[in-house]
């Protein structure tokens, strides 16, 4: 096999570099982890060498046309006539046809490389071993769920995709309010939540890793605000971890934690939070069974540390203004508790 | 020696008659004489100052994003404030600064370079001006009364239905589009009449120059296309305002009902404003090229067939919304056709350049900037095309690099080359080639600078329309190059103005024709007279100034003392008839005041339909009323 010019070659490492290296990778459409995501980034990169090389000898053509002097034709007719000569003319138009006859088989062929990925990425639709996932967007947080037959193995969370990897995992997605889209891209594109519809996508996890994904349909004043991770394991800790949040809450084992959860139940984050195995079942916002195992606050807007929580339910207003949460007037001999419970619902 | 007999020498001197046409196109006096205008330099002018206006307003917009978006986690705007101002942004760029500034550049030189006195309908001319710029009024008097619309350029349900944003702004926003369709409707009306009923006779079609062929399709998809939008924003509107079920799904209507509508529209729209701007490369590029243009039925066939293949590409904006497999393929197939009439047409124009005689001015800098801008832009376009790929970049700052890279590289280069092509005939001065040079590079610069860093943030994960972003998401550095860019592009504006000011007042006098161009519109004095020429020009080739001057031929025998132009024929444009313009008058301008309070009342009251529609066929019965005595002379 012939090496590659050295200039290509360093071209090409400089090009990965800048758009795999270095920076955060968690979210890229050009670091992929998955089947879906592999190919769509093989096929990016075949499309970004096929027309960087067209956008650069197109480059040199127009910059070619300032050259001086000309020897290919009569400057002088051009003076008097505004004509170049016949020959120049007809042998200017067959390479004008020439080229568009070119770029038709190049785009011809970039139709059928894009309708095969296409194809491929949606071709899931009999796996025996998937999972599905029902995300739910809402402004501004995910509601997920994975879908079972049997009701007992129904599991609510939210904000926090657990996959099993190389399982497909087929993604269902509603909305419960405005238009979402669920784009993680490490894995796969992205796909619109719309209120009244249900939209389909697969994802699969080819290694363990942490992939975040954001809402990539503009939802209102805080869009910029809604993020989930999907965290992919080996199957067998996905199972445990799967055992794991089925389980109702865990009882509160301290009087602090007791506490804390009678705060919980007599304000009003009765009314929009569930925590299975106590009387909350609110269903406005995100189920807090297993809060404490979660990663992030207020759809990953901040990590989840018990300062972060504090603030957060003290003032959910200035940490994400506009969100749906209401500022409840929680004592500050009521905070500490509260969030001690909070935490311990791993 | 009149301005005329440079041109065409043979041209008789008759100041009597000069006299008497200068007399019968004079403007009005006074204020009220003001508002009466109906010549079509003086409202497409209004178009073009107006429009720039906004291009400073939306310029000024863009700033304020940028700089929010400088660094992770700025605290300069808020989410309300900054939704509010991408929302005004797009929209003002799209609606209130880009088409109508197509528009105005067209009726300024449409009738010049067809060699006729004045667009068709000239009244209907004016009220379309009024109507725009009550619309532009209407929409920034609900920005500065804190009424923003924050829901994006394309306003999706149900995000902006009644319950997800109440409140009026919405209700201005969508109102507003009515306004500028309004004004965009009659302007293409009266545009596809001027070119295909007044030209200069011997100017059939073969003959028009690109720039006419570039307005006749652009004309004739705004009336294709708005008819769409106006649709799309009366189901919003009338969902908000009396509670119909057209989009909103809480009440059973469907929100991809409005996405399909909206993008039937909103992607010819692209093209309304970028097809004008490929009119202005083909002449720039043969005038400063000196030479005639190569493959010009090929050009005039590709961008009609641009303007007929922008309406079947519109479902490349939804590929996200899970369409079936069928319908992704032909849109892919639909939306990469595009590159191959764009590449003709970039194909031809290096062609001409390659075996012209190109003068580096700074007119055909921007050319070349275009050229290098449009290419990438419409590369990535071929990326956008493909389904796999725009489900990852979809709605992410790739998307925004895309998109400017095609509309400010497509319409926005060209048409500031096309301000120092034309400029001299706008004012009679030349700009100023030296700080041209420099605003070129400036803009060239700051405008790369912005915008390539972009593909790199969507690649790596940053949506679009986010007000802020985390440090640890590592933007933070292409972020903050990006606002510098936008400050350099800032900055080039600055000398643009400086320059536009300066040469207004001390550019070197131009004269006719100082491009040695080929066209019609340089027959005429700098700056082109009410009615632009002495003697109607009559055309016997392509480039009708490139004959021989002794071979260049001039009506005679029309009136001189009414506004009376020449009605040709479709094809060959032979003469036809004499026809007379009205004169100037202030009807346009009290019905579109009328219509306004019919269109801005029905935002609070629907009753405002009613009696806005009442005053409005008022104002048209005296708009229309005959004057005695009935000879057309004295109308």
């Amino acid at each position: 096999m012939k090496r590659a010019p050295t200039v290509t070659r360093f071209l090409a490492a400089a090009a990965q570099l800048v758009l795999t290296g270095c920076i955060y990778n968690k979210q890229s459409a050009v670091n992929p982890a998955g089947p879906q995501a592999g190919r769509i980034d093989t096929l990016w990169w075949s499309f970004f060498w096929l027309l960087g090389v067209i956008f650069i000898i197109v480059m040199i053509l127009t910059l070619l046309t300032l050259r001086r002097p000309r020897r290919d034709f009569d400057q002088q007719r051009i003076e008097t006539t505004h004509k170049a000569s016949e020959e120049t003319d007809s042998r200017l138009r067959r390479i004008i046809t020439g080229a568009t006859i070119l770029t038709i088989v190049i785009l011809f062929v970039l139709i059928v490389a894009s309708s095969v990925v296409g194809k491929q990425n949606s071709e899931f639709s009999t796996a025996p071993n998937q999972l599905t996932v029902q995300v739910t967007g809402n402004q501004w947080w995910w509601q997920i769920e994975y879908l079972n037959s049997d009701p007992s193995q129904v599991l609510v969370t939210a904000n926090e995709i657990h996959v099993p990897v190389g399982r497909p995992v087929q993604i269902r997605g509603l909305s419960n309010d405005v238009i979402h889209s669920f784009w993680v891209p490490n894995l796969n594109g992205k796909r619109d939540l719309i209120p009244s519809r249900v939209t389909t996508q697969w994802i699969q996890a080819d290694h363990a890793g942490e992939f975040r994904g954001q809402c990539a349909e503009f939802c209102g004043l805080q869009h910029a605000h809604m993020a989930v991770w999907v965290i992919a394991e080996p199957e067998d800790k996905f199972l445990a971890w799967y055992k794991a949040q089925l389980q109702p809450a865990a009882k509160p084992s301290t009087p602090e934690q007791q506490r804390g959860q009678q705060v919980f139940l007599n304000y009003e984050c009765v009314y929009c939070h569930a925590i299975q195995g106590t009387p909350a079942s609110g269903q406005n916002g995100p189920d807090l069974t297993h809060f404490g195992s979660r990663r992030g606050i207020a759809a990953n807007t901040l990590p989840n540390t018990t300062g972060n929580l504090a603030g957060w339910i003290l003032d959910p207003q200035s940490v994400k203004p506009g969100n749906h949460m209401a500022t409840v007037p929680v004592s500050s001999t009521d905070l500490h508790p509260l969030v001690e419970y909070l935490e311990s619902l791993k | 020696m009149t301005a005329t007999q440079d041109i065409y020498p043979q041209t008789p001197t008759l100041d009597q008659d000069i006299q008497q046409l200068a007399q019968s196109w004079r403007h009005p006096r006074g204020i009220f004489g003001w508002l009466s205008y109906t010549t079509h330099q003086a409202i497409g002018m209004r178009y073009i100052v107006t429009a720039f206006v906004m291009l400073l307003a939306g310029g000024a917009e863009a700033l304020m994003m940028r700089t929010q978006l400088m660094h992770s986690n700025n605290g300069y705007l808020g989410p309300e404030r900054y939704n509010q101002i991408f929302t005004t942004h797009g929209t003002t760029m799209m609606f209130l600064f880009a088409v109508p500034m197509m528009e105005g550049m067209a009726i300024y030189l449409i009738p010049l370079m067809c060699g006729t006195r004045n667009v068709a309908f000239p009244r209907l001319n004016a009220f379309g001006y009024w109507m725009y710029l009550f619309g532009v009024l209407f929409l920034y008097w609900g920005v500065f009364t804190n009424a923003a619309p924050d829901v994006g350029w394309f306003a999706y349900p149900p995000l902006s239905g009644p319950q997800y944003t109440p409140g009026k702004s919405t209700d201005y926003w969508a109102q507003m589009i009515t306004f500028t369709e309004v004004s965009a409707l009659c302007v293409a009306a009266e545009l596809i009449a001027t070119i295909l009923k007044m030209r200069a006779p011997g100017m059939s079609l073969n003959r028009m120059p690109l720039y006419v062929w570039s307005i006749l399709t652009q004309s004739w998809m705004i009336i294709f296309a708005m008819p769409a939008i106006v649709l799309a924003s009366s189901y919003l509107l009338s969902d908000r305002t009396v509670a119909t079920q057209f989009v909103n799904p809480a009440e059973g209507g469907d929100p991809l009902l409005y996405q399909h509508i909206f993008w039937f529209f909103g992607h010819p729209e692209v093209y309304i404003i970028f097809i004008p701007a490929l009119g202005f490369v083909s002449s720039i590029v043969v005038a400063h090229a000196q030479r005639e243009l190569i493959g010009y039925t090929a050009m005039v066939l590709a961008q009609i067939a641009n303007g007929f293949i922008a309406f079947g590409l519109w479902v490349h904006h939804m590929f996200a919304t899970d369409l079936p497999q069928i319908g992704e393929a032909y849109f892919t197939a639909s939306s990469m056709m595009i590159a191959i009439t764009s590449g003709v047409q970039i194909f031809c124009w290096i062609a001409t350049l390659w075996s012209g005689k190109p003068r580096l001015t700074t007119a055909l800098l921007f050319v070349y900037g275009f050229i290098a801008i449009f290419v990438l832009g419409g590369l990535t376009g071929v990326i956008l095309a493909s389904v796999p790929l725009d489900l990852q970049v979809h709605d992410t700052f790739f998307v925004v690099a895309h998109f400017h890279y095609v509309l400010i590289g497509g319409a926005v280069f060209p048409l500031f080359g096309a301000f120092y092509h034309w400029f001299p005939k706008f004012t009679g001065r030349m700009m100023n080639e030296r700080l041209g040079r420099i605003n070129f590079w400036v803009l060239f610069a700051g405008f790369n600078l912005t915008f390539f860093p972009m593909h790199i943030l969507g690649l790596k994960g940053m949506p679009r329309r986010i007000y802020t972003y985390s440090p640890e998401m590592g933007w933070d550095q292409l972020n903050l190059l990006a606002t510098i860019g936008a400050y350099i592009i800032a900055f080039g504006g600055l000398l643009f103005l400086v320059n536009l000011f300066w040469s207004r007042k001390f550019g070197a006098i131009a004269g006719n024709n100082p491009w040695n161009a080929d066209s019609l519109e340089w027959a005429a004095a700098s700056p082109a007279p009410n009615y632009n020429f002495e003697y109607l020009p009559a055309v016997t080739s392509r480039y009708p100034l490139w004959v021989p001057a002794e071979e260049r031929t001039f009506v005679t025998g029309t009136r001189t003392d009414r506004r009376e132009v020449l009605v040709t024929t479709l094809m060959d444009a032979q003469p036809h008839h004499r026809y007379i313009l009205p004169r100037p008058s202030i009807w346009p301008l009290i019905a579109a005041i009328c219509v306004t309070v019919g269109f801005a009342g029905s935002v609070f009251n629907g009753w405002y339909i009613t009696w806005g529609t009442i005053i409005s066929a008022l104002a048209l019965i005296g708009w229309f009323w005959p004057k005695r005595p009935l000879d057309p002379a004295h109308d």
